[in-house]
């Protein structure tokens, strides 16, 4: 079973509400189309929570920005994992939009098989470290 | 009808697959039931532009969100930290960071030294050898000399210290504590067939690179090449026993829910401190009315779980993120009792690096650090890969009323009775897990953190399932005897960490797979001398 026509409207004025467009950091919205329709294909097995978060939340896309704001933040200051599962699927979609991630400086892309590189450090941090003397017990 | 076998190992994971490796010598006929499948390093998320989002679906860590068709659901009662596991070759192996730490001798020794729970019948020195030739087999990175332990040799060099450990070794030198890069069962170097860790950085669903050792492929291509039979999607369902008393083979469903009897000489039971009490319970008859060598009443008593303590800050400079593996060192200053505490014991402090991108994102929207509006862009850039974390491991002392029951309603999808979990954090792990996160947040302040987060118990935290089999030489106050033997079933063993005494406060498949490859050691020997079944 998908959300209906009025469940998607509210939940599209939740996520923008949630994650707005931001010019100055060239970033979309949550409500952005393809975010959007990542979330919405994403659901899945959160669908009876979602669908509880958006009773809570029924409406929302008929407020003006200000009141969207204040209902969505009244529904977080209640918790529960109605908000968890909600904010969940929002989150793992919206950051992992290639725009998203090149905005932050990340590359849009799995992790194999190129990997990452990490340096090793400077290992001479541990020589006060090896100076000490064993202090684990002995059991004999 | 099944051809009987000399051993039938039930569970594939850390213990079941270095059992059958040390087995496969003696050239018997071993065979290995798995509930679950191969995992196939294509299927693991770090594959695909979705793989951190996976951590939330089919690569979940808790078997109850995961829900695949080889998981079997877990009531966790009221229990204040959830069970985590993974079903498959390899078992949760495939699924956890491969923080290796071996117990301490003193671990072995808490009534001895501190006057609390029982002795272990075996110490550190009896299992030496074996925590060497497991390091040898899983591979193992780390770095000789650490000054918290018996001197030992890690066959490969350690993990690279990266941002986020230097800041960390810094701060801790600045207070004068220990630290020193982890023992880590992550491939550093090309190792047996297995490629040098590339830092993929999301290495506890399962490493794409095949750098981290699960036992899938570590154990198993080398038992399987020695002739042992694995035979995946085999449910068992109990431990049969015969007129006399001993175990004559278990009864199985495959992959289409259909019965099997298979038939085995001795049976080792190696499904973890849950699913081995579990199976136990299970395995009923005239002769067990209270599941199968439990005379004792302790199958399923005595869960252990180390509860841990997630400790986190923020600094300026961005650090590692999730970018290679998430633990590479760890500070057990606060490893060994001192009177001094109001606790007994002590717990391991591990070092993180940070975490994904929607990790982060997640956990500081729960967590009310993250706003919503205008200004969530602003702050989420102060958040993402600035994060410096540590989790407390506390140690977990045995208490009978911390256990696994067979829950009268849930079910798996064959039917089987699931675990249900009753478990509460002691006075004494409270106070240490509350020492342990003061400590933590020190350490972060000299690291040059704020913004601190605590999540104490992490909820799904349950990755350390001990106790609830417990080795003894006393029948009346434990299940197996000093070498992993049933007191009540002279051919039924169990070789995970159900046989557990004491948890100490590390992660424990180094030392789970140590007492397997003991205990498997020990059958060989007694098979020589024909006393296995004495």
């Amino acid at each position: 079973m998908s959300l209906s026509d009025t469940e998607l409207s509210d939940l599209r004025a939740f996520v923008g509400t949630m994650i707005p467009a931001s010019a100055r950091y060239g970033m979309p919205g949550a409500d952005d189309d393809l975010i959007f329709a990542d979330i919405v294909k994403n659901i899945g097995r959160d669908l009876d929570d979602v669908r509880t978060a958006l009773g809570r939340l029924a409406g929302i896309a008929k407020l003006d920005p200000v009141r969207r704001l204040e209902t969505a933040n009244a529904f977080r200051a209640e918790g529960g994992p109605t908000l968890v599962a909600i904010a969940r699927v929002i989150l793992l979609c919206y950051y992992r939009d290639d725009r998203v991630m090149r905005s932050l400086g990340q590359e849009p892309r799995p992790p194999f098989p190129k990997g990452h590189v990490v340096e090793q450090g400077d290992w001479s941090l541990l020589d006060p470290v090896k100076a000490r003397k064993p202090f684990w017990r002995s059991a004999s | 009808m099944h051809d009987k076998v000399d051993v039938l190992i039930i569970g594939s994971g850390a213990s079941g697959a270095a059992v059958a490796w040390s087995l496969a010598e003696t050239k018997m006929r071993i065979l290995c039931l798995e509930q679950g499948d191969w995992v196939k390093p294509t299927d693991y998320p770090t594959n695909g532009r979705d793989w951190e989002a996976r951590l939330f679906g089919d690569f979940a860590i808790n078997p109850n969100r995961r829900a695949r068709e080889t998981d079997y659901p877990i009531n966790n009662g009221t229990s204040p930290i959830h069970v985590v596991n993974f079903n498959g070759v390899g078992g949760s192996t495939i699924m956890y960071t491969a923080h290796y730490p071996r117990l301490h001798p003193s671990d072995f020794r808490v009534k001895t030294l501190d006057g609390v729970a029982d002795d272990w019948p075996v110490d550190y020195q009896t299992l030496e050898p074996f925590f060497a030739e497991n390091d040898r087999m899983m591979g193992v990175s780390g770095l000789a000399g650490d000054p918290a332990y018996p001197l030992h040799h890690p066959p490969m060099p350690p993990l690279p210290l990266g941002k986020s450990g230097a800041r960390f070794g810094k701060a801790l030198n600045k207070l004068g504590w220990h630290w020193w890069p982890s023992d880590s069962a992550i491939a550093t170097t090309d190792y047996d067939g297995r490629a040098a860790c590339i830092n993929l950085g999301h290495c506890t669903p399962g490493c794409a690179q095949g750098a981290k050792a699960s036992t899938d492929i570590t154990y198993w291509p080398h038992a399987i090449r020695a002739g042992v039979e694995l035979r995946t999607r085999c449910r068992v369902r109990e431990i049969v026993t015969d007129d006399s008393g001993l175990a004559s083979g278990v009864i199985y469903y495959d992959a289409e829910g259909e019965e099997h009897f298979q038939p085995a000489e001795m049976v080792i039971v190696a499904c973890n401190g849950v699913g081995t009490p579990r199976l136990m319970l299970n395995s009923i008859s005239a002769r067990f009315p209270n599941g199968i060598a439990n005379s004792s009443g302790l199958v399923g008593r005595n869960l252990m779980l180390h509860p841990f303590a997630l400790t986190y800050g923020y600094v300026e400079e961005p650090l590692d993120g999730n970018r290679g593996p998430p633990l590479n060192l760890w500070s057990q200053e606060f490893y060994e009792t001192d009177p001094r505490r109001d606790f007994v014991r002590g717990y391991t402090l591990q070092l993180h690096r940070g975490t994904g991108t929607i990790v982060e994102a997640i956990t500081s929207t729960i967590h009310g650090r993250l706003p919503w509006g205008e200004d969530h862009h602003r702050v989420y850039r102060q958040l993402m890969n600035h994060r410096l974390g540590m989790s407390t491991i506390t140690e977990d002392l045995p208490e009978e009323h911390n256990r696994v029951t067979l829950d009268p309603v849930l079910k798996d999808s064959n039917g089987i009775p699931a675990p249900r979990i009753d478990y509460t954090m002691s006075d004494n792990t409270k106070k240490m897990m509350a020492h342990g996160v003061a400590r933590s947040k020190e350490i972060l302040e000299a690291a040059g953190a704020s913004n601190f987060g605590v999540e104490a118990p992490i909820l799904n935290g349950g990755w350390h399932l001990m106790g609830t089999a417990r080795m003894g030489t006393d029948p009346e106050r434990s299940v197996v005897n000093e070498w992993g033997r049933c007191h009540d079933v002279k051919n039924l063993f169990i070789v995970d960490g159900s046989i557990w005494v004491t948890s100490g406060g590390v992660n424990p498949t180094s030392t789970i797979q140590a007492l397997a490859l003991y205990i498997a050691d020990t059958i060989k020997q007694r098979l020589s001398s024909a006393t296995l079944f004495d």
